[in-house]
Order: structure tokens, then sequence, then C-alpha cells
């Protein structure tokens, strides 16, 4: 074998990127009507949503510490970036210094790419301790539940999550899907699981 | 096609595929090599512009998201925090290699732009993302102190 067949024959191999996984199934609100105690079925709406809520997609800006996580890994985000005032990292190394509002070849981007106060961090905590915090004007930006719903709803950084460039699994569902259990759950008197 | 860019302090009419980079843009295009290439997905640093003032990884910026911006690239950079830390860097004689220098200094400014008297943990924070292959951090830091000072 010559040496550029060689070449090619080992370029021809060479995998490719690997692809994320599928992402985890998000059931759609229909599928808890069966539950008629309306508790029992808000708890249960609500660990659908946090399927979203703490997701790689989501939690990597809600970290518990000043640094952002990355990637599907949850890994810490290189290079060293922090919150900094209002989220939106350090003088000199801001988060628009290298996301911009769209995708950009593996980049991610989205609008007012940012990190969520530290009142907000969602890593490391179960699904019962991030619904209290969503509940809790202190912690939750100052929202009404219904402001809660409309963020998760309609933000475009919320969008961001199932339009990952292609190397980073999506979040479960869709946007409008989680909007949906969110509703649901509100409906249900907000219960949140333990 | 055809976009028309405004780099430093210049009009300039690119014809490239808007999705092109804007490194290469500045470098095959326009001719401005200072900038340069280091790892090509916003790791190092090396590619550092300004676009209306702020810091961007030109490696990771479309031409289509810089059309009708104002760029600065290190050929541009002037004002008097860029030249006080101009002065620095040849007075402490930071550069080793060189070929990140650019990158620093445009992080530089913005960051006394930012903060003009940055401490070390402000220098740290805001000049993570310039890396150095020779291990110039010290220097940088001293630079930036100086220069801070001597911007009055």
């Amino acid at each position: 074998m010559s040496v550029a067949l060689l070449i090619v024959a080992v370029t021809l191999a060479a995998p490719s990127p690997p692809e994320p996984p599928p992402p985890e199934e998000l059931n759609d609100p229909g599928h808890f009507a069966d539950l008629a105690d309306e508790e029992t079925r808000a708890k249960a709406l609500f660990g659908e949503v946090a399927k979203v809520l703490l997701h790689p997609r989501c939690a990597n800006c809600h970290p518990a510490t000043p640094r952002p996580l990355q990637l599907d890994a949850r890994r810490p985000h290189i290079p060293w970036v922090v919150r900094g005032k209002d989220g939106e990292g350090a003088p000199g190394l801001t988060c628009d210094t290298c996301h911009g509002e769209t995708n950009y070849l593996q980049q991610p981007g989205a609008p007012h790419w940012h990190l969520a106060p530290a009142e907000m961090a969602w890593v490391g905590k179960t699904p019962g301790e991030v619904c209290r915090q969503l509940k809790d004007p202190a912690r939750n930006g100052g929202r009404t539940l219904e402001a809660v719903h409309q963020h998760l709803a309609e933000d475009p950084l919320v969008a961001y999550g199932w339009r990952a460039p292609a190397h980073l699994q999506p979040a479960p569902g869709s946007q409008e899907r989680l909007a949906a259990l969110f509703r649901a759950w509100i409906e249900a008197g907000a219960h949140c699981p333990q | 096609m055809a976009t028309t860019l405004y780099v430093n302090g210049a009009h300039h009419q690119v014809d490239a595929d808007p999705e092109t980079p804007l490194l290469w843009v500045l470098r095959d295009h326009l001719g401005l090599t200072g900038t340069k290439y280091g790892c090509g997905v916003a790791q190092c640093g090396a590619c550092t512009v300004h676009v209306d003032g702020s810091p961007r990884r030109s490696c990771v910026t479309p031409l289509r998201r810089v059309e009708g911006a104002a760029v600065t690239t290190i050929e541009g950079a002037e004002g008097r925090i860029a030249e006080a830390l101009r002065a620095a860097w040849i007075d402490l004689q930071v550069p080793q290699c060189g070929f990140c220098q650019a990158g620093q200094l445009m992080s530089a400014v913005a960051l006394l732009k930012a903060v003009p008297k940055p401490d070390d943990a402000d220098i740290d924070r805001g000049m993570n993302g310039n890396l150095c292959r020779c291990a110039t951090y010290t220097r940088i830091r001293a630079a930036i102190h100086q220069a801070a000072r001597a911007v009055k």
C-alpha cells in the first residue's frame, strides 16, 4: 500500500466526534392525569420538570460555586470563568467574550448568555430542594410562579437547552412541554416533592 | 458576498462567506496578522479583539456578527490605557515568544477600562482566558499594575 493510500485509509477510518446519547424522555402532563390526588400529582409533575432543570444544559449555568460547569460531563468550565457582578462574568472576561447570540461552530450561544445568581444555584440539589427554591421569591429573582412560568416558557436563553450544538445532549422534551408541565404543576397546587 | 466591516477606524468591503470566523477575515482578507490563531475554539485568548469596545474571541465570532460594529485589533489599540500598557509591557519586557501577547494586551485593555485599579484577583479573573505557553503570567500581572498606576 502506498503512503498516499495509507493516509486516505487512515483518514477514512478516523472516528468522528462522539455524538451524545439521546435525551431522556419527558412525559407530557396527560401522563399524570390518572393521579387523582392533587398533591401527589403536583409532586410527580415537578419531578418531570426537574428532569429539565437539573439537566446539564440548564444546571451547568446554575452552579453551586462561582464557576459554571460545562459539557454533558458537568466538568468545571474551561477557561476558568466566574459569575461576577450580575452573572455576566468578570471584567475583561465576560460571558459574551466567547458566547454569542447564536451557536457558532461548536461554540454554544444564545441571547444574554449569563449565569444564574448564587441564590438560584441548582447543582447538587434534589428536585424537592429546587422546587422549594423556585417558590421562594428570595431565591427566584422575586418572581411569582406565573413569572417563573413565563421565564421557562419564553426566555430565549432557556430555549437554548433544546438548541445546543450537536456535540451536546439537548434537554429532555421541548420548551413547550416544559412549560405545559410547569403550568399543570401550578394548577395542581404547586406542591413540592421531598 | 460582500460584507462591510469597520476595523481600526476604517471601512472595508470583504468578499467572504458571512459564516467565516472574524479571525480569518482579519488575517487573510485585511492582512492584520497581529491577531493570532491559537486554538480556534475560544480556549486560549490569542485571537482576542474588541467589538464595540468589548473583548471578543475572533476565532468563534462569525463575520455576520460584526457587520456594522466597530472592530479593534492590536494594530488599532490606542488611547491612554493602551499606551500605558504598551509602555509597561516594554519596560518590564513581558513577552518571551510573544505569540499570545496581542490577545493578552487586548484583554488587559478591556480589564483596565472596566476596573481602573485592579487588584491581583481582578487581574486573575479578567485574564484567566488568555493562556501563555511561556508562563509570563507574573510579568503580565506586574505590567497591568504598572500601567494602572500610570493612567491618570
